[in-house]
C-alpha cells in the first residue's frame, strides 16, 4: 500500500539546525534560502512528492516545530 | 494529490505534545536538551500522569526546563537535585519524581548527592544529560570530557595526568544495589530517540512499582561548546563519545 505524507514547519520557531534534513530518508526537506524573523534559514518540504509521513524529522527536531500528516492511497 | 488533501486534521500522525508549552526554548539550534524535553513530555503524556509528576530542574543550560514542560517543578541549587528529589518523594510518596541534570551538575559539584540517592535506592528517576562539557558557563571541562578533547579550560585537550579520566558515572552508580535500572541512550537519530523514550517509560513505570532508583544517561551534544554545526556534533558524538560511553542498558532489574 502506498502512502503520501506532508509536513508543516512552524517556520518562525525553526532554528535551522538541519538535524531533520539529514534524518529524512527520502530527502524531502531542505533549508530555505530566505530567513525567518530570527534570522535563521528554516527547514521546509522542498519536494512534497517525496514525503512519506514517517515522522523521523519530527522525532529529532529539538524545538518540536514539525507537524506530520500521512494518508494511504 | 495536493498537499491540501494531505494536510488535514484527520491525517495528522505527529504533533507537538500538549505538555510542551508554547514558550520558545532558549537552547542553541540543534541542542539535545530540546529533544530530551520532548521525550519527557511525551512520556508523561502517554502514561497520563501529568498531575502526578514533580520534576527538579538543575543549574546548567536546562535551568529553565520548568518553563517548557507543563508539570510541577522545583529548581535545585547546583548539583543538589537528588537531595531535593529524596525530600519531595518522602513528602509525596505517590508522586512521580525525577531530576534532570547535566554532567557538570551531576558528576562534578553534585557527585555526593547522586551517589547517596542511588545508594538509598530512592524511588526517583534521574535523567542525566552528558554532553561532556559545562555548556552554560562557556564550555569548560567536565568530569565526562573525553581525553584529548579541547575545552575552554583544556585548550590543549584533556589529559588524565592533570585532570583524570572521563568519568563513567552511570557504570559506577549501577554497582549500587539501590539502582534498579541504569541505561545509556542518545537522541541523535529517530531510532535512538524512540529507544530513549521507551527507556523513560520503563523508568517511570518502575518508579510506580517502587523498585528503586532508575537512572537514564543521555549522551548528548553541545554543538556551540564543541564549536561545530549541530549535524557535525551528532556525528562527532557517535564517533568519539560512543566508544567511551556506549549506548545500551547497563543494569535492568525492573522485570518490565
Ligand atoms: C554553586 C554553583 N557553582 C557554580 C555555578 C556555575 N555554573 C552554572 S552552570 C554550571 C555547569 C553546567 O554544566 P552542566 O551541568 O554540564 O550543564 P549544561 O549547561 O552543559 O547543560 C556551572 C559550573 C553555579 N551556578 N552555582
Amino acid at each position: 500500500m502506498a502512502v503520501r505524507g506532508a509536513i508543516e514547519v512552524d517556520v518562525e520557531l525553526c532554528k535551522g539546525c538541519g538535524v531533520c534534513i539529514v534524518n529524512c530518508p527520502t530527502g524531502a526537506i531542505v533549508l530555505s534560502k530566505s530567513v525567518n524573523g530570527k534570522g535563521y534559514n528554516y527547514s521546509y518540504m522542498d519536494d512534497p512528492e517525496k514525503c512519506t509521513g514517517c515522522t523521523n524529522c519530527a522525532a529529532v527536531c529539538p524545538d518540536t516545530v514539525i507537524t506530520v500528516y500521512r494518508v494511504k492511497i | 494529490m495536493n498537499i491540501s488533501d494531505i494536510i488535514k486534521p484527520e491525517n495528522k500522525v505527529y504533533a507537538k505534545s500538549k505538555l510542551l508549552l508554547d514558550k520558545e526554548m532558549h537552547y542553541c539550534p540543534g541542542c539535545s536538551h530540546g529533544t530530551i524535553h520532548k521525550i519527557i513530555a511525551e512520556t508523561i503524556d502517554e502514561l497520563n500522569i501529568q498531575e502526578q509528576v514533580i520534576g527538579i530542574s538543575p543549574v546548567g543550560c536546562a535551568v529553565l526546563a520548568y518553563d517548557y514542560i507543563d508539570i510541577d517543578w522545583q529548581e535545585a541549587a547546583h548539583g543538589r537535585a537528588p537531595a531535593l528529589a529524596t525530600a519531595i518523594k518522602r513528602l509525596y510518596p505517590d508522586k512521580y519524581v525525577f531530576t534532570y541534570q547535566g554532567d557538570g551538575d551531576l558528576a562534578s559539584i553534585g557527585t555526593g548527592e547522586i551517589v547517596h540517592v542511588c545508594n538509598r535506592g530512592d524511588n526517583v528517576t534521574v535523567i542525566f544529560v552528558n554532553n561532556a562539557i559545562y555548556g552554560m558557563t562557556g564550555g569548560q571541562m567536565a568530569p565526562t570530557t573525553l581525553e584529548g578533547m579541547k575545552t575552554a579550560t583544556t585548550p590543549k585537550g584533556r589529559s588524565h595526568i592533570s585532570s583524570g579520566f572521563p568519568m563513567k558515572i552511570t557504570e559506577m552508580l549501577a554497582l549500587l544495589p539501590g539502582v534498579v535500572y541504569a541505561t545509556r541512550q542518545s537522541v541523535d537519530t529517530p531510532a535512538a530517540e524512540r529507544k530513549a523514550k521507551k527507556s523513560m517509560i520503563k523508568a517511570f513505570k518502575s518508579q510506580k512499582l517502587k523498585k528503586g532508583t532508575s537512572f537514564i544517561e543521555i549522551v548528548s551534544t553541545c554543538n556551540s561548546g564543541w564549536k561545530m554545526t549541530p549535524v557535525e556534533a551528532n556525528t562527532w558524538m557517535r564517533e568519539n563519545m560512543f566508544p567511551v560511553f556506549p549506548p545500551g542498558d547497563i543494569k535492568d532489574e525492573t522485570g518490565l
